[in-house]
């Protein structure tokens, strides 16, 4: 235990100010998301997260944003594990029709008002696997979108940028 | 490989035992020795195989459309010894009945099933006759992999959900059954699990896969190939560099080709990087897993620098897309050498302070030490690789056992520990972090002058070739075929999670639930490479 809290004294706080060359934006995201969430959200803004077929790299990202840089809880964005608990699904991948069904479950459980993010590449128009067979494409194809965020995979910060634009319009 | 043969006193003894076997040549598919036989003889290969020693490694189907022969063919590839046997036979698209690899090898149970739902080859005596990679998404009498289907499908105006798969269920009193996903509780992949438990403890588990199925290898039909890198890259997207590189390799084995020498020593950098970045994040998720914090925010701070590394080296967090047939996008800053160098010492430094407050923990150890064994004797049936099988003494690396360039000129050292339980697989990757830290600069230091592409040379129509490499997770192997035009005809990308996944099954047993997600996630299989 002495050892744990030796190595967190000498490393210390991490997760500010960035260095320059990463994304000098960040902070100011996060405290524009920050007031935007206090202001319209209680302070909390909850999202789910669905893979509705993407090859995993948007997963990461997302995941990314819960490590020490990113930090997004600080600024009042939680990820929650039941749709029920959402204000907002960020749905990634092309939509696999195999996952078709599990998604219109998963958005006719979040409750309204809510808001839907479709994103990466695939997310906004089927990106690399395009609409075949095996998959619908876009997630607009298969339930209403509220916002995009485009990237492939989207950086943590492309998508920080992208939640606080889709919650800053009136 | 050291022998030019090495198969050949197996298919001596296949001569002996009356089996027709023909050896070919094919030029793409070097170092893998090719052999034909009759359908009726598929399983009594398998059989043989088995009693030779060899592992099932790999297996697909293709529909031929050609003039003369119209037929879909079936491969199967073994692998003894680091060397790889690709064996093929035909069945017509009429009556496509073959006997099973099944019953030697269980490995070959799914893929098997997968080639039966996309060529609708029925395998006789396959133990398990249920779909696998179909779902709802065509109809049972539709073959998306036959040429006569289009890419586009037929598909309903809706896609109505996967209802009536027949899982085993296990009945008495007390056994109750828990259905999870295929939407996960945490930011991850779907797929569908179903617990068949006493109290707390496992007595069954299935997994059912297939939700992430966006028809990879149908799509894949008609690219070029740079286009096809592109697709490979995105299997899955935590191997976009292994399976870019694989598929490449299969490319330029087509088509004559070799990437110039420091192509190919970028292309095992970013590969050794991606491989230490997966395994920073999976260190940090097992022991999140147990709810050792600690753990999980100081790997992931490692993680996430290693990532911003990349992408200012590379110009993207992952790499993707920085390998492409004939070499690599982009050639390596000479101001970075140094800092990728110090970047290397300084991660190690850090992963031994950390590696021994994890291993110092008695809460964490604790949960580790004996939870998801999978021994020894079962990784081997299920033909598991990487840190799955080498946590579970199963000492095979495609770097250092079926080398290949740059790796032919390294030193790869491979960690393997015997007690297959979720503490040895999260020791083999601490040891094999460590191991790449010391490939990438022996990389840095040697990295030959020169460009970082070939022009790339259209091949000839049916050219064929396979790129075999060691990805983060295990040997990746993958085939090509190029039609008419320089245009992809087939395209079949193995990664390693095909294995892995019924490792899981497996190791689960007699676990708790509540150890069910530090038991996945010390395998990690990939949910969109499985299902492709």
């Amino acid at each position: 235990m002495l050892r744990i809290l030796g190595k967190i004294q000498r490393i210390g706080i991490i997760s500010e100010p960035l260095p320059p060359l990463n994304e000098p934006a960040l902070t100011e995201i996060g405290e524009q998301l920050k007031a935007r969430i206090g202001e319209l959200f209680g302070g909390s803004l909850a999202i789910r997260e669905v893979d509705a077929g993407s090859c995993n790299g948007c997963e990461l990202e997302i995941q990314a944003l819960n490590n020490s840089w990113y930090s997004i809880e600080r600024f009042g964005v939680h990820f929650v594990a039941s749709p029920r608990h959402a204000d907002m699904l960020l749905v990634t991948g092309p939509v696999s029709r195999h996952m078709e069904e599990a998604i219109h479950r998963t958005l006719a459980a979040t409750p309204e008002p809510r808001l839907v993010i479709a994103v990466g590449a695939c997310g906004a128009d089927g990106g690399e696997f395009g609409e075949s067979y095996a998959s619908r494409g876009a997630v607009a194809n298969v339930i209403p979108v509220d916002a995009v965020i485009r990237g492939c995979p989207p950086t943590p910060v492309d998508l920080m940028r992208g939640i606080l634009e889709a919650i800053g319009r009136p | 490989m050291t022998q030019d043969k090495p198969f050949a006193p197996f298919l001596g003894h296949l001569a002996q035992t009356g089996l027709r076997v023909e050896s070919v040549a094919a030029h793409g598919l070097a170092p893998a020795q090719v052999i034909t036989v009759q359908a009726e003889d598929w399983g009594r290969l398998g059989q043989e195989a088995k009693e030779w020693g060899c592992r099932w490694a790999a297996g697909w189907g293709e529909d031929i459309d050609g003039k003369v022969d119209k037929a879909i063919h079936i491969h199967a590839c073994f692998e003894k010894g680091g060397a790889y046997l690709l064996a093929r036979t035909m069945v017509t698209r009429t009556n496509p009945i073959l006997s099973s690899h099944t019953p030697s090898y269980p490995a070959a149970d799914r893929p098997e099933r997968h080639t039966q739902d996309m060529f609708g080859v029925a395998f006789t005596d396959h133990p398990d006759a249920r779909r696998w990679t179909r779902h709802q998404a065509w109809k049972s009498s539709e073959y998306p992999l036959r040429r006569d289907f289009p890419a586009a499908g037929h598909p309903l105006a809706a896609t109505p959900a996967d209802h009536q798969y027949k899982f085993l269920a296990a009945q008495g009193s007390g056994v109750y059954e828990i259905p999870v996903g295929p939407v996960h509780a945490g930011i991850i992949e779907p797929g569908h699990f179903r617990f068949q438990t006493v109290g707390e403890t496992v007595l069954h588990l299935e997994a059912r896969l297939g939700y992430t199925h966006k028809g990879i290898e149908k799509i894949a039909e008609g690219r070029d190939a740079a286009s096809l890198a592109r697709l490979a890259g995105r299997v899955s997207g935590d191997s976009t560099v292994a399976h870019a590189w694989a598929a490449s390799m299969a490319m330029e084995k087509a088509a004559g080709l070799t990437a110039p020498p420091r192509a190919v020593w970028l292309r095992a950098l970013m590969c050794e990087r991606e491989r230490v970045a997966n395994h920073l994040g999976d260190i940090g998720a097992i022991a999140n897993d147990v709810g050792f914090a600690f753990g999980f925010y100081q790997f992931g701070r490692l993680r996430e620098a290693w990532q911003r590394a990349s992408c200012e080296v590379f110009g993207h967090r992952f790499m993707m897309d920085c390998i492409v047939p004939g070499g690599v996008a982009a050639d390596l800053e000479p101001r970075f050498m140094e800092t990728m160098r110090d970047e290397a010492d300084a991660l190690r430094w850090q992963i031994g302070k950390l590696m021994a407050i994890v291993y110092d923990s008695p809460s964490l150890t604790n949960r580790l030490l004996g939870t998801g064994v999978l021994t020894p004797e079962q990784a081997s049936a299920l033909g598991c690789m990487g840190y799955v099988g080498r946590a579970s003494s199963l000492d095979f690396d495609v770097r250092r056992d079926a080398t290949y360039p740059p790796y032919d000129r390294l030193k790869v050292t491979v960690p393997l520990h015997h007690t297959g339980d979720v503490n040895a697989r999260m020791r083999v990757r601490h040891e094999e972090i460590v191991v790449s830290l010391e490939v990438i600069k022996a990389l840095l230091a040697g990295l030959p002058d020169g460009p970082v592409g070939s022009e790339w040379r259209v091949p000839i129509a049916d050219s064929e070739g396979l790129g075999i490499i060691e990805g983060w997770r295990g040997e990746i192997i993958s085939y090509v075929r190029f039609g008419a035009g320089g245009r992809i005809a087939r395209f079949f990308p193995r990664d390693p999670s095909w294995t892995t996944w019924p490792a899981l099954e497996v190791l689960i047993h007699d676990n708790i639930v509540p150890d069910f997600p530090v038991c996945n996630k010390s395998v990690n299989g990939s949910y969109s490479g499985n299902d492709l």
